[in-house]
């Protein structure tokens, strides 16, 4: 198996064995060889699509960046990583480090960006400290910092440290927080690479998109293209967790069978039971039947076949005894707790469907419910500001069409009578301080 | 508030951003490292000191969750509920840590020493269940003995 980012190399997390082993070698080719333009060429080429969800080709939004401006220009890296079931990024922080510097001096360089940050969410105190570490060196060694690696290029780069919230990992969101702000999304249009960061145009990559950066420089863009699926090129870091035997982050390439996965990397579904139910990219992302599973390959367009989606390549597993109304009300609750606020079906939805998810839970529940919780939904998604409205509604419609019997079974025959309360919520409003 | 010190980091922040505002979030989270908390009183500072408006402050704070606004026991427990870890025991744990410590949500021991709270996913899937501490340390892959250890080996670092 082709391994990209995490590589089988003992304590490539000092920067003595990542220099030894190549490190740095594609920053000083791009200096010294390639024009920013042959740089983003290359990424485009390497049909590298971004890994923080969206799966929107690398080289192309970079390429979306004014050439010829006058203003300042900014990336961010994207390190807000708080999509339930995702750890990939902390993995990179801890063990290649480097690499992902290095690809965000190659990216700086390929868009003409002098400064950028790289946002970690606040509750990764300690791998805030590793990467504040790692930079501190490369200012050291003069790989940071005014004229880059003996070349004419300057950039700076500086750690955002979040303060815990989930919405800050949308890219519009995260520029609000960087501005001192709520983090609140924005509309788009005006999209980040006309007007982002305090107005300026901004470019937004997650951290693993980053890093794959320098070994596309190094090996080549057709070498990259060759990697796994054609259509989503590269490895992806899964991190698998649940009802697993040996759950973590492994680096595949796209396109690994999702029982490989399961069972010949991961030691198969714990204490021997058999699998129910599987989210294979974070849980916003639609679920998929023990059936589709045995089917489904891990990339952005095989999961479009079971109305899916990668995401962030965060899996999920269930087993057998798995209650899928309280997995369900649990992930709807935290869509309710992140919600930011701004936009009402957001808002106030995701309330909604959590109330009548937990009154069945408490088996007060009406057959007409599970159609309400998909018209909810269905009135969620599209009509927000960003896409955390529709990361709520997608669990919610799908595992109640794809398990439907399961939630009726959880619902008595006779029909109840239920108070009318709708109460209006916004929690990320409440004033603590009363 | 700040001693000279400090407020020459603050100045270095400042810099690092193209708007003073910007700097909010680092200067309060160096005044939640220094007091332990969020008060009216630091809020107002903070306002005073990036020349913004209480209210915005006010806003920002409570809009994230790592800031506290309630003085929080010497060792805060955020113990993560979410789905990854409620599949492999995050509830039991925290229903047990509450029982054993005897406080719930946003309460303090009598002894001022430890507090607690359901927090949302923290990035710690394959390694449920899991605990932060005052914002800072992860322990990973805990079972109720651990839990137990871990108590009291707080209760004998104060």
């Amino acid at each position: 198996m082709t391994k990209i980012i995490l590589k089988d190399i003992d304590d490539l997390n000092t920067l003595e064995v990542y220099e030894a082993n190549g490190g740095f070698s594609a920053l000083k080719k791009v200096l010294k060889e390639m024009k920013a333009d042959e740089v983003i060429e290359e990424v485009k080429k390497s049909g590298l699509r971004g890994r923080g969800g969206a799966c929107f080709p690398t080289g192309l939004k970079w390429s979306f960046m004014p050439k010829v401006t006058d203003k300042p220009k900014f990336l961010c890296c994207n390190g807000d990583e708080s999509e339930p079931g995702s750890f990939k990024d902390r993995e990179i922080f801890e063990r290649n480090p480097y690499q992902f510097l290095e690809g965000t001096l190659i990216a700086c360089y390929a868009m003409g960006i002098k400064t950028a940050y790289i946002y970690i969410r606040g509750e990764y105190y300690r791998w805030i400290n590793i990467i504040e570490e790692c930079i501190n060196q490369l200012y050291k060694k003069g790989y940071i910092g005014k004229n880059v690696a003996g070349s004419s290029f300057s950039t700076d780069i500086y750690i955002h440290k979040g303060a815990g919230a989930y919405i800050c990992g949308e890219e519009s969101a995260l520029m609000s927080s960087i501005e001192g702000q709520r983090g609140y999304p924005r509309v788009k249009p005006p999209f980040p690479a006309q007007f982002g960061l305090w107005g300026y145009p901004t470019t937004i990559n997650n951290i693993e998109t980053i890093t794959n950066i320098p070994e596309i420089i190094n090996r080549g863009s057709k070498w990259f293209a060759s990697v796994g699926e054609p259509k989503h090129p590269g490895t992806l870091l899964f991190g698998i967790s649940g009802h697993i035997n040996k759950p973590g982050v492994y680096e595949l390439e796209t396109g690994t069978p999702l029982m490989t996965i399961i069972n010949e990397y991961c030691g198969g579904v714990w204490r021997g039971k058999s699998l129910k139910a599987v989210i294979p990219g974070g849980s916003s992302v639609p679920p998929l039947t023990r059936d589709e599973a045995l089917k489904a390959k891990m990339d952005s367009e095989s999961l479009k076949e079971f109305n899916s989606a990668i995401g962030t390549a965060g899996i999920i597993v269930m087993d057998q005894d798995t209650d899928l109304l309280e997995v369900l009300t649990r992930i709807t609750y935290f869509y309710f707790h992140e919600s930011c606020g701004q936009c009402t079906p957001c808002r106030e939805g995701c309330g909604w469907m959590l109330r009548i998810l937990r009154r069945i839970s408490e088996g007060k529940g009406r057959m007409s419910d599970l159609d309400l919780l998909i018209s909810v939904a269905d009135n969620i998604e599209g009509n927000t500001i960003c896409a955390l409205g529709d990361a709520a509604a997608w669990p919610v419609k799908w595992t109640i069409r794809k398990f439907r019997g399961e939630f009726e079974s959880k619902i008595q025959k006779e029909e109840i009578e239920l108070p009318n309360i709708n109460k209006v919520h916004s929690i990320r409003h409440t004033d603590y301080y009363t | 508030m700040f001693s000279e010190a400090e407020l020459i980091e603050i100045e270095k922040i400042k810099k690092r951003y193209e708007s003073p505002q910007s700097s909010l979030l680092p200067v309060l989270w160096m005044i939640q490292e220094k007091e332990g908390w969020i008060s009216k009183d630091s809020m107002s500072y903070a306002a005073e000191l990036l020349n913004i408006p209480y209210e915005y402050v006010l806003g920002v704070v409570s809009f994230y969750t790592m800031f506290f606004k309630k003085p929080k026991g010497k060792f805060h427990l955020q113990i993560c509920t979410n789905v990854s870890c409620m599949l492999r025991g995050g509830y039991e744990l925290y229903k047990y840590a509450c029982k054993k410590l005897g406080i719930n949500k946003e309460e303090i021991t009598s002894d001022g020493m430890f507090s607690i709270e359901e927090v949302e996913c923290l990035g710690s899937c394959a390694t449920a269940p899991m605990m932060q501490v005052n914002n800072k340390e992860y322990f990973e892959n805990l079972t109720f003995e651990k839990f137990d250890e871990l108590i009291e080996k707080f209760k004998k670092e104060i």
